[in-house]
This record gives C-alpha cells, structure tokens and sequence, in this order.
C-alpha cells in the first residue's frame, strides 16, 4: 500500500468505520442508561430537580476554593488540557472543513501559530498529569490499564498533528495519514471506556444536582 | 530591464504579499559583508526562491541601477547590470526567443562571464595570426 | 559498414566539449550554458565550475525513449521547455535513437532502429519510458505487435539507467486509477534490477525533466533520490512549504470559493482542495512556461499529480482534511440503527433487571432466627 493509498483508506472506509462505532457505541451506550432507570422517590420534594440539576451541570466546571487548594495541580493540568483540546479540535481551520462537510455549517477559526501553542501546552499538560498520575502512590495504585491506554489515545493525535503540520520525521503523507488513523482509534475506543465521560459528564453531574434540588438542599 | 519577469493576469495582488523581498536583501547585505571581508563571491539564483507574482520585480525595483550595463551576445542576449548598490550585480540570460532562462544575482566585483576567457583569448590570437599571415601572404 | 554510420560513431566518440567546440561555442557561450544548466538541475551556482568540468568530458549517449499507455502530455512538455538554445544543444549532444512520436519511422522500420541502438550501446544507453503497462491483457496496448511488457523487460535488459517520465511510468497513473481496467503497473513495478529514476507529474515540468537528463549526461550518476524514487533536488520539498500563499494559510485567511474577496487577493487555496501539504514537486520555484506561473499562482489549488493515486483523492475540490467518503449520510443511518439497537438492548436490560427484582426472596426474620 502506497503512503496516498493508506492516506486515502484512513480519508476515506477508515473513518467510516469510525464514525460508525463511534456513533452508534454512543447512542446504545445512552440508551442503556437512561432506560434502566430510577426507583421512584416516594418522599415529598422540597423543591425542583430540574432546577438544581441544570445548575449542577455548569457549576460543576468550576472547582470550589477547597478542593483547588487540596489538588491545584490536578485543577490547573486537567484545566489547561482540556482547553488546549477544545481549541485545538475545534478552533483549527482544517478541523472546523471536517466538521463543515459532516454538520453543513461551519464557526471562526484561530489564526494556525495560536493552535500550534495551545497544541503544545496541551501536550506539556497531558505529559504532566501522567508523570503526576505515575509518582503519586495513591493515584498509580488506583490506575488501570484502561487509564494508560485512554491517555496514549488522547496524546496521540495531539503529537501525530503536531508532527503532521511541522513534517517532522516522515513525509507529510505519511504523517497526516497517521494523524487521521490516531483519531479514529480514539473514535472507536470512546464509547467503552472512560473517556465516555465527554458525554455523560452531564447525565451524572444532573443527577447530583437534581437530587439536592428534590430536597430542597444547596447542591 | 528589457522585459517584465511576470505576466500580468486579472489577478488582483495584495501589498502583503512581498514577504520574500527582505529576507532576500538580509542575504545580499551578509553576501556584501562576506565580500568585503573575505573577498568571497555570491551568486543566488532567483529561480530557487518561491516568489509572489510581482516580488522578482519588486526586488529588481529596490536594487535599482547602478554605473555598468553591459550586453553580452552569447547563446542569445545576457544582460549584465549592476545595481545602485556597487558589488551586487544582476545577471540575466535570454534564449534565442529573448525569454528568460536563468537569472542570478551576484555579489562580487565582476562576474565572471564578463571576462575574457583564457580559451577564447588564445583562439583570438591563433585566429589573429592567421589573418596575419594570410595578410603577408597576400602582399 | 557504411560510410554514414562510421562517422556517426566517431560522432559518438566526441565529447560534449568537442561538440560544443566543433560549432564555434565560445568559452563565455559555455559558460552560461553552465549557468543555466545549473539553474535547470536545481542546483547551487556554486557547482557551475564542476558542472563545466563535467560537461566539458561528457560522452554522448543513446537514448531510447518508450510510450506505453500515455497521453504523449509528457513528451508534449518536454518538447516545450523553454531554454530552446540551451536544450537544443543538449538535444544535440544525446542520440535520441527511438522515439515512436517523435520520429519519422514506424513500425517494424522503427523496431529495427531501436534494435540497431540497444545492440550498439549495450550496457550503455539510457531508457526513458513515458505511460503504464496494461499487465490484464498484452493486447491492450501494442506497438508494431510487440506488447508493451515484452518491449519494456527486452529493452530495459541492456540500459544503464531508466528514467521514468509521468505519473503513469512512475505509478501507474491515470490507467492505474480505479478501476484499473488494463492492470496498468508502472516501470519499477516490473524492473527491479536496474536504477530507476522516477519524475512524476502530470505532465512533469518540462525543465525537470530536462534537469534529469541533463544531470545523467553531464555526471553520468544518478541524482540523490527520495523514497519513491524521485529526485531529491525537484521533490525534496512539498508544495505547501514553499508556496508563497504560505503566509496566509498560518494566519487562517483562505479563499472560500474562486471568486470570492480572498480568491482575489491571492490568500490560501487549502478550502477549496489544494494538494500542496502532500505533495512534492518543484513548481513553486520553477514554475511553468518559462518560469511565468504556477497553478497555485493561477488561483487553482494544487492537484497532487506528482504523488501516487492523485486521481483516487476523493475530488479535486475536496480538502486534505474533509473525509471522502459521505459521512453525514453514515451518521444518520448509524444513528437511527443504533437508537433501534439501544432500545432494545435497554429492554433487554430492563426485562432482566426485573426479572431479577421477581425473583428476589426477601429475608424475614424467620430467616435470620433459622
């Protein structure tokens, strides 16, 4: 298989197949959860589950002063990547095309130089919590095998794009093919694992909120 | 210049878009500073560089004209010029269809191909002495 | 031996100096032609003195040039580059001993010429071989009844050297391009034995092909290539890397369409489905048509077609970074699939939860006292 031919595969049936699992691992995995359902609360509501749930979901973006002073590393690594991965995905000119050719509308993107350094924070941070995940007693021994790989698969296309825009070891066919084929493995991995947690981050943290709402407590 | 390097299209060009004209001047003022020091030439070829329609005129423009202009007929038309800055020359060859094949730019306080050649001055003196000769054979 | 061929070896004997010389060139003559053919190979004004040492003692070779499936574009460019009294020297020097398109001969006249040279020059001439061969069916493509495989591998056995001029010789090209009716292959598909040099391009620029064979005759060695044979000097870098629209695709200014504000003031092509990030050639500094423009400098992205399968890209139009294939129409049917799925695996689900809550036994304190 010639570089353009494994380029145009992983452009091309590659991501489909993607999609596909992707998509479809998402909706089953949605589908289970919200139809097992709750057992009924039988005592009286205090107040409004929807309220305190719809609050629970934003608030909970914010960390309280405690838990920043107890784990300000954690916060500001966890913080910094995951907007260095929001910029980066969807604030870069050619990823914004992808997405204007599947959803039909496309938004502004950053100017390239801007991406490149948030690629690279980005980059730093992910290094940082793995060392940190990695010298922490407490933290290496709650680790999974599962954990490792999700990182490997978030990092990944990060320094694959990163190599791919700079050309860096191999030939640029090359080297975008393989950036495309990372994200695709991330694609197919998403639904079944943690990193499932890009979707259901909402499902849980509503829940929180909507149960303090039912009593009527601060959630 | 005899001829423009570009054909002008209906292509509008934006004044942003000269942004190989400075790096290119940095390299001719340390090719002049190498010259000075070392007494070491420099040639660039224009061909080797990505230029922007309308950036090869723009930096023949800023070089501008200096005191030589010489013409050189050889394999079809070579313009020889030195620009307003003395030690950086602007050589260009045309074919036989006045186009341009190749053009330099060189640092240095001749170019070579201004020169006679040791070859073809020692054809001139063979080709001299036998005009001679003829000359006193006729007499 | 007839008096024509004696003096058309003792031609063969004479260096390109003697050449040059026997015509009345002058040295300042040759030493432009130095200039320019340095420019023409890509290569450092510096190396002119070597490039004159080297042409001054070069041989004049055979050449025989082969057409399988092709368009004749590629002989149609080189027929045009442009440095007409510095190529037709160079013409001058080679013996173009085959060439079925440009020569006035044809067919078992012509084989015979081509015999004539490969015999000759064994071990010694060059082969130039333009368009794929069709390996589904010999008949696909004939010349003087000879296939086009049986051409290639018979005269390929005697050449020093084989240049593969196109996207087709060096790939496969556009016969190769799904699906492949003819099983076209290209050259180093089929020669595994012999230097191959590969100057794809469709067609290639007409100067780098001249480079290549200029740079054969003059050192006699074959120029540093890349991994999919092609020169280093022509194919070292991508498109993207030198192209003066650069600047604009680092500030994310792109045109959007071909007539829009961006398209007019010259800003980045990639939108509409420029190539150049994957692409390795030479145009952006060599440029076409006498070094007047280039497709990007045109307004038109760049189609790919020196790299392998340019033609099995998913459009021309399409963006590097857009998928090929429809993937909202996947999404969609995924989505209403996997919704029915999940429904019923959440039912699944659910039977089995309360089926379970059924058959739960409840401990009493009958239980606990037993």
């Amino acid at each position: 298989m010639s570089e353009i031919e494994f380029l145009n595969w992983v452009r091309g049936p590659g991501f489909q197949i993607a999609v596909i699992i992707f998509i479809a691992g998402i909706i089953i995995r949605f589908a289970e959860i919200l139809m097992l359902g709750r057992k009924a609360n039988l005592a009286e509501p205090k107040g409004s589950e929807m309220s305190g749930g719809l609050h629970t979901i934003v608030s909970r973006s914010f960390p309280d002063k405690s838990t920043f002073q107890r784990s300000t590393f954690t916060v500001v690594a966890g913080y910094l990547f995951h907007i260095g991965l929001f910029v980066t995905i969807f604030l870069f000119a050619p990823h914004i095309l992808m997405f204007k050719d599947i959803f039909g509308f496309g938004w502004p993107s950053l100017p390239t130089p801007v991406v490149d350094a948030m690629a690279v924070v980005t980059i730093i941070a992910l290094l940082a919590v793995l060392a940190h995940r990695m010298s922490d007693t407490v933290l290496k021994f709650i680790t999974t095998k599962e954990d490792y790989l999700v990182w490997m698969l978030t990092i990944l296309p990060l320094v694959t794009g990163y190599m791919a825009f700079h050309r860096i070891g191999m030939t640029a066919p090359t080297l975008l093919a393989l950036h495309i084929l990372s994200v695709e493995l991330l694609l197919v991995v998403f639904p079944f694992t943690k990193l499932m947690h890009g979707f259901t981050f909402a499902l849980s943290r509503w829940y929180n909120g909507a149960i303090s709402g039912y009593r009527g407590v601060q959630s | 210049m005899s001829s423009s390097s570009v054909v002008q299209f209906n292509i509008q060009v934006s004044a942003d878009l000269t942004q190989n004209v400075k790096p290119l001047l940095h390299e001719i003022k340390h090719a002049l500073d190498n010259l000075i020091e070392t007494g070491q030439t420099t040639i660039i070829d224009l061909r080797s560089i990505p230029l922007a329609p309308g950036e090869e005129d723009h930096i023949l423009k800023t070089l501008g004209l200096g005191e030589v202009q010489a013409k050189l007929d050889a394999l079809g038309l070579s313009e020889i010029i030195e620009t307003q800055y003395a030690g950086v020359w602007v050589v260009t060859h045309y074919n036989d269809e006045n186009h341009i094949i190749s053009r330099f730019i060189e640092i240095t306080t001749m170019p070579e191909i201004l020169s006679s050649q040791t070859e073809d001055i020692m054809a001139a003196y063979s080709r001299l002495a036998i005009t001679l000769q003829d000359d006193q054979e006729k007499n | 031996m007839t008096n024509d061929f004696k003096k058309k070896k003792s031609q063969k004997e004479q260096t390109f100096g003697d050449v040059m010389r026997s015509q009345g060139v002058s040295r300042r003559s040759f030493l432009k032609f130095c200039a320019a053919t340095a420019s023409m190979m890509a290569m450092s004004p510096a190396m002119i003195p070597k490039i004159a040492h080297a042409l001054e003692n070069a041989r004049r070779p055979s050449v025989i040039w082969l057409s399988f499936q092709e368009c004749t574009g590629c002989t149609e460019s080189l027929t045009r580059a442009h440095t007409a009294t510095i190529e037709s020297l160079i013409f001058d020097h080679i013996s173009l001993d085959y060439h079925h398109t440009l020569q006035a001969a044809a067919g078992h006249a012509a084989e015979e010429a081509r015999e004539a040279a490969m015999e000759e020059n064994y071990g010694k001439y060059l082969l130039v071989v333009d368009g794929s061969i069709p390996m589904g069916n010999p008949g696909y493509s004939t010349i003087a009844g000879i296939s086009n495989y049986d051409m290639l591998m018979e005269t390929a056995k005697g050449a020093a050297a084989i240049i593969a001029v196109g996207t087709c010789a060096t790939y496969g090209g556009i016969p190769h391009a799904n699906p492949n009716p003819t099983g076209a292959v290209s050259v180093n598909d089929l020669i595994k034995d012999k230097p191959i040099i590969n100057v794809p391009g469709c067609p290639p620029i007409p100067v780098v092909i001249t480079g290549v064979l200029t740079h054969f005759l003059t050192f006699g060695t074959i120029p540093e290539l890349d991994h999919l044979g092609r020169p280093k000097v022509f194919y070292g870098q991508s498109i993207h890397d030198r192209c003066y629209r650069r600047p604009f695709y680092d500030k994310g200014l792109f045109a959007e369409t071909f007539d829009d504000e961006g398209a007019k003031k010259g800003w980045c092509l990639y939108k509409l489905g420029c190539k150049g990030p994957t692409t390795y050639n030479a145009c952006a500094t060599t440029k076409w048509n006498n070094g007047t423009s280039w497709p990007i400098e045109a307004g038109h992205p760049c189609l790919g077609c020196s790299e392998p399968d340019f033609w099995d890209g998913g459009g021309f139009y399409k963006s590097l970074s857009m998928p090929t294939e429809n993937i909202t129409q996947t999404a969609i049917y995924t989505a209403a699939g996997a919704v029915a799925a999940g429904v019923a695996i959440g039912a699944m689900n659910k039977s089995k939860k309360n089926s379970a809550i059924a058959a739960h036994d409840k401990t009493t304190i009958d239980d606990l006292e037993k």
